[in-house]
């Protein structure tokens, strides 16, 4: 029994880290523990391929590729900021997709240089190649958008299916001549050509992807991204003929694609309509603002020191927490405006929407990094019913989730999404930078409520007078 | 089929199911960390670039090779520090960090 024998042993101990991993992140106790076994799981699987027969010309390659790479990463995963945390899982996700691309070309052309062009790992490379490529372009698009480096609109142009079909059918055809030649055993053109033609083609269909969706549906696509890089790993597994890379790449294509739904369910929407449905390009946000504004309302601005004396004669607070404030990095000055509310002895709790922040529990992340308790964040489903009971939901940096025409407006592009209800407390206050719409490019009618007033600002400033000023009233 | 596929073909179905069962059940506080987390798990991909970044003689092949093992590498150690950043929020009692 040799060294390398050991090899798949190593690979299984490694699978069974990554099962035992995901199932620690299952649960709030477990998770840290849970993301350092599967680590571990991966070092021991990546020291074990040391000793593998093919790795032994390469070492200095791969060590350099190592080293880069890993400080990279670490250095990229130390310095980015909580609220940046979804365009980086984007990046890193991407960043995964390239490297099946590439895996999946360098071993097809090993292959090719033995002389075989099978049927099955033709099939297996193709796919890992086009998928891997896909998810590594469309995640650097989604970085831009969420990074504000491209336009977070929904950019859409005409002619936009044609050009969408026309990269598929290009592809295909590729393929099929690529995979026939895998039969026939006999091909007119070079097959690196081919391969080289399709990874271009796949790389511009991630880009065609992910540039018509806006910038409110990020979180979706990287979730999607993410489980598309899982089935090109495995992919490049089955090309590779290695179990580990099957087991770990299928194991987070089935979790992406769970997550992928979920997020989609939170925002009421089909994975369809969220891929094709132009969300934010609509125009029925324009035409929504002139049908509200034309009938009379008009938005009521208020200081920080009458917001001050509303929340000071509280006795029940809900905040509403959303991007915003996660922009601003408000989330330890909202603390400090519940700390001070609570020692008057008003009843602060914090209204999270499935889908706050960026992703499904961002935002607890956020205010658990401020050090806000848990058992004073509710769910959508919690707190819904005690708004009424409110006397003040204070708004800070939310929008779309807040808005009413959710349940009201059939002609509004998130009609039916769930929302918090907002507008069913006493008074609602809504820290905001300005009248901007939000992220799906909507306009609110909360803001026209009676009951609504806006206190116009950057969160963490916002936030920060209002505390002074109930400390000054104190 | 060759014994050696079937037997890759076995694995992934089974792994399908393992991967819904064991993921299905997590509260939605932990999607987040669970994405990263799951993120950095395909970052096994490192393997297969390992095992591949000297498959092709010449300087492209190594190029190739090369870029495959930083991308791999990015993903595996970005992935696991960013979520261990993000699950150290959640380990802190509150009120400790003053």
């Amino acid at each position: 029994m040799t060294v390398e024998t050991l090899i798949p042993l190593a690979y299984l101990i490694a699978a069974v880290t990554f099962i035992l991993g995901l199932k620690g992140l299952s649960s709030p106790t477990t998770a840290v523990m849970g993301n350092r076994i599967a680590a571990a799981g991966m070092l021991i699987a990546v020291i074990a391929t040391f000793f593998a027969a093919e790795v032994r010309g390469g070492i200095p390659i791969i060590l350099a590729g190592i080293v880069v790479g890993g400080v990279a990463g670490f250095a990229g995963a130390r310095t980015v900021k909580m609220t940046a945390m979804p365009q980086m899982v984007a990046l890193f996700n991407g960043a995964g997709g390239g490297a099946a691309a590439l895996v999946s070309i360098l071993e097809f052309s090993r292959q090719r240089d033995l002389g075989a062009l099978e049927f099955g790992p033709t099939l297996a490379t193709l796919l890992a190649l086009v998928i891997g490529a896909v998810s590594f372009s469309g995640s650097a698009i989604a970085f831009g958008k969420l990074q504000g480096i491209i336009t977070p609109k929904a950019f859409r142009y005409a002619g936009q299916q044609v050009v969408t079909a026309a990269l598929v059918l290009a592809v295909g055809v590729l393929s099929f001549v690529l995979l026939a030649a895998g039969f026939t055993g006999a091909i007119a053109v070079e097959p690196m050509l081919i391969i080289a033609a399709i990874t271009l083609l796949a790389l511009v269909f991630g880009v065609a992807l992910v540039l018509p969706i806006g910038g409110a549906d990020m979180p979706v696509v990287i979730s999607l991204l993410n489980a598309y890089t899982g089935l090109a790993v495995a992919m490049a597994g089955f090309t590779l003929g290695n179990q580990l890379l099957i087991v770990a790449g299928t194991l987070v294509g089935a979790s992406g694609t769970i997550l992928t739904r979920l997020m989609s369910k939170a925002m009421n929407r089909s994975l369809g309509n969220v891929l094709f449905g132009a969300f934010g390009a609509a125009p029925a946000g324009g035409a929504a603002t002139a049908a509200a504004t034309d009938d009379g309302r008009s938005i009521r601005s208020i200081s920080a020191e009458d917001a001050a004396i509303l929340l000071g004669y509280a006795q029940n607070v809900i905040v509403v927490p959303g991007y915003g404030l996660a922009v601003a990095q408000a989330q330890h000055s909202v603390r400090e405006l519940a700390d001070v509310l609570e020692s008057k002895g008003i009843n602060v709790r914090y209204a999270i929407h499935p889908v706050a922040g960026r992703m499904p529990g961002h935002m607890n992340v956020l205010l658990a990094e401020a050090n806000v308790p848990y058992d004073k964040l509710f769910d959508m489903e919690q707190i819904n019913p005690e708004f009424p009971r409110a006397d003040v939901a204070l708004v800070i940096g939310a929008n779309d989730v807040t808005n009413p025409a959710a349940r009201s407006n059939p002609g509004s592009p998130i009609y039916g999404m769930p929302i918090l209800d907002v507008d069913k407390a006493q008074n609602v206050i809504v820290i905001k930078r300005s009248m901007k719409p939000g992220f799906a490019g909507i306009d609110n009618d909360l803001y026209l409520d009676p009951k609504t007033a806006m206190l116009f600002g950057d969160a963490k400033e916002a936030v920060g007078k209002v505390v002074q000023e109930l400390k000054r009233a104190a | 089929m060759s014994g050696e596929a079937i037997v890759a073909a076995y694995v992934f179905v089974l792994a399908i199911f393992v991967g819904f069962e064991v993921i299905s059940k997590v509260p939605s506080t932990l999607h987040t960390p669970l994405m990263s987390g799951a993120n950095a798990i395909h970052g096994i991909v490192i393997v297969g670039a390992m095992l591949v970044a000297s498959a092709i003689p010449g300087p492209l092949g190594s190029v190739l090779g090369f870029l495959a093992v930083v991308l791999g590498t990015a993903n595996v150690v970005g992935g696991f520090v960013v979520t261990d950043r993000m699950l150290a929020m959640f380990k802190q009692r509150p009120g400790k960090r003053q």
